[in-house]
């Protein structure tokens, strides 16, 4: 996973509440067989809408989406972090997130800030034509009007998006414990330790 | 004094404890993964980009089941005929390129032993008692009718699971459900696991792994016992379980995956050795007389919408809880029914046999039973049989069971998923209604509108020849 230290630039002020995974990434996209691509799919029916903010130049290659509240609500669908991803977002800011949805996001390497109400309400109105930064050391958003705020993040995960660090990384570096159990298993059920 | 009796579920459970963090997450290694093919493909991507290896293909065993049309495969030349929707073309050949990369035995759409992957794992006897066993589909629960510790997972779970053969858990809480005294006749598996259905509610079991016991469980088949476990998710449990005894040891017992010589002797000691303890806690305990079990369909949208086939629909006014009337209210909307209507009156137009629920001999012999000598309702307009793999199928028509099925105006499929779920070309249209073996009632699970009543396999049999939900100890005597 690409680590995340520093995301600044344009930023896509959306602010919608309560968008739910089918509004990010409609079920029929979900009979894909490649993370990639799903992008295309990202915001389908809001990008039906002529003027949509997601098609509005002003924020092409946005990496940043400003969001309402409970983004990421309803169904569990990892596909909906896939195509934030996809579309190039590697950073969401709300005042809240559902947490499956946030899990999915940090299992996919993108920053999920939690900031109050009247902090995203600033931010959606300087994003309109100024620049965001979030830096994730100091766990900063600010502006280049002086704007400055600051966020929470569990340390573990802080942890893992700083060094780029995935799950299955993480796992993969405990393989002595992992070639422990597998040898005592071999030795005590042997039957379980090969198939057939 | 802390008790050192064990339930099965931990027994299993310790056995499988790589590493425990301070947070009380374990690492916990998986004895065998099923991979099908609409959970895996972003699965293997991510190991691709990333350019991991699966550690253990030799313990993952990879079968197409969800998307395959259930129509021939195969041209009278022996060439495959393609599959119309492209979609599932894709996510099937995904498959079939994955597997072979990545080192997987695939058994493929043509094989004798392909089949719903919940079917074919007890089945090859890649499935065992006390295993931990994952899958990316819900039903995974099913081998806890082995008694094997078996659980669904998602796509990135099953990427972990192929890269590191283990996965990062929390121990759930344990619920006891007994089910003691004799099942009545006429009453199956099925019928036992939609009465708890009713009884635990849709999320009943959330943040448990439930232990099934009793005397009406310790007499089920290893195949009734599959049928009960499969719907423990749909009592929200993460996973069911059934302890492993004779029954399930002459089950594995000559199985092409199982153990052989003297690794066989020390599984069947072990084995033996899991049953919960005398005195070991369970965080919850359920009884349940099994004289109060009939013959039970659904009448709404969740599986907890049961009710015996002589009594009615509710009024969903007699919920006490106001979610559950106003739930209620909209299922029966959706459903077609309205409050005392008697269930027996219920037409189908729709009669589905098959799904990793209710899919394996003993499901297509009870059908067969209630069939024979008799003939599809007119207002019946589709009834199929969908056998859960080649190999059920091929017992099944050495016994005649097929004919009693064609002869009966009902259709003789091959194995898959086939009408459980939307996704292939089995579907029941919109505002039709159909008495189905499988494990949702679902809004739009068996194509958009189409409105379900779980049955067990005898029950979906007599509504195949009445063409009404039916009372199957009125056609057995
Ligand atoms: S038969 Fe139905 S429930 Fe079982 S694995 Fe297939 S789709 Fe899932």
């Amino acid at each position: 996973m690409t680590p995340i230290r520093h995301v600044a630039g344009t930023a896509i002020p959306f602010g919608r509440k309560n968008v739910d995974t089918d509004v990010i990434i409609p079920a029929h996209w979900l009979k894909t067989i490649t993370r990639t691509g799903l992008g295309r799919g990202a915001f389908e029916t809001i990008r039906a809408e002529p003027g949509n903010i997601f098609d509005d130049p002003a924020y092409t290659g946005a990496q940043i989406l400003i969001a309402g509240d409970n983004f990421g609500c309803g169904s569990s669908r990892e596909h909906a972090a896939w195509a934030l991803l996809d579309m190039g977002i590697t950073c969401v800011l709300a005042p809240s997130f559902s947490d499956i949805f946030s899990g999915n996001a940090f299992k996919n390497g993108i920053l999920t800030v939690c900031l109050p109400q009247d902090a995203i309400d600033r931010l959606m109105e300087v994003a309109k034509d100024h620049p965001i930064d979030i830096d994730l050391e100091t766990q900063t958003v600010t502006t280049p009007f002086q704007d400055r705020f600051t966020f929470d993040i569990d340390p573990f995960r802080k942890a893992c998006l700083l060094d780029g660090l995935d799950e299955v990384g993480l796992t993969l570096a405990r393989d002595a414990a992992i070639r422990k159990h597998e040898a005592k298993i071999s030795a005590d059920l042997p039957f379980l330790a090969q198939a057939g | 004094m802390a008790s050192t009796a064990k339930t099965l579920y931990e027994k299993i459970w310790n056995a499988h404890v790589v590493e425990r963090r301070d947070d009380g997450t374990c690492l916990i290694w998986i004895d065998r993964h099923l991979v099908h093919e609409v959970t895996s493909p972003q699965a293997f991507e991510a190991l691709r980009v990333a350019g991991r290896k699966v550690r253990r293909p030799d313990l993952t065993l990879a079968v197409p089941d969800h998307n395959l049309p259930t129509t021939a495969r195969r041209d009278s030349a022996g060439l495959r005929i393609p599959i119309a929707d492209p979609e599932s073309a894709q996510q099937l050949a995904a498959l079939e390129r994955n597997a072979p990369e990545f080192g997987i035995r695939l058994i493929g759409d043509a094989d004798a032993e392909q089949g719903i992957v919940h079917v074919v794992g007890p089945e090859q006897g890649f499935s065992l008692p006390g295993a931990t066993i994952v899958c990316g589909d819900s039903h995974t629960a099913c081998h806890g009718g082995l008694g094997a510790l078996a659980f669904g997972i998602g796509t990135s779970e099953v990427e972990h699971v192929l890269a590191t053969q283990t996965l990062l858990l929390k121990q759930s809480k344990t619920m006891e459900v007994r089910v003691e005294g004799d099942l009545g006749p006429g009453v199956t598996a099925k019928d036992v696991v939609l009465y708890i259905c009713g009884v635990l509610g849709a999320s009943g079991g959330t943040g448990y792994v439930i232990e099934y016991t009793g005397s009406a469980i310790r007499g089920l088949s290893v195949e009734g016992r599959l049928t009960v476990s499969n719907m423990a998710i749909e009592h929200g449990a993460r996973a069911g379980l059934i302890a492993p005894d004779d029954k399930t040891i002459a089950y594995v017992e000559g199985r092409p995956y199982a153990p052989k010589g003297a690794d066989w002797d020390k599984a069947v000691a072990w084995w033996r050795s899991l049953a919960t303890d005398a005195g070991a806690r369970y965080d919850r305990v359920v009884i349940i007389d099994a004289a109060d079990i009939q013959p039970t369909v659904t009448w709404g949208t969740s599986p907890e919408d049961t009710g015996a086939i002589g009594g009615v629909v509710p009024d969903p006014a007699s919920f006490a809880d106001p979610s559950k009337q106003e739930a209620a209210q909209k299922s029966l909307a959706y459903m077609g029914l309205t409050a005392g209507q008697k269930l027996s009156e219920v037409e189908v137009q729709n009669v589905f046999i098959g799904s990793c629920t209710n899919s394996r001999i003993e499901d297509m012999r009870a059908a067969a039973a209630v069939v024979k000598g008799r003939q599809k309702a007119a207002n019946v307009r589709w009834a199929i049989v969908v056998p859960g793999s080649g190999l059920v199928k091929a017992q099944a028509e050495a016994e005649g069971l097929d004919k009693i099925f064609i002869a009966a105006g009902i259709e003789w499929r091959e194995p898959g998923c086939s009408a459980c779920l939307a996704m292939n070309p089995d579907k029941v249209p919109a505002g039709e209604r159909c008495a189905s073996t499988s494990n949702r009632n679902f809004v739009g699970r068996q194509g958009p509108g189409a409105r379900t009543h779980l049955v067990s396999p005898a029950m979906a049999a007599a509504a195949a020849v009445t063409g009404k939900l039916t009372d199957v100890r009125e056609l057995i005597g």
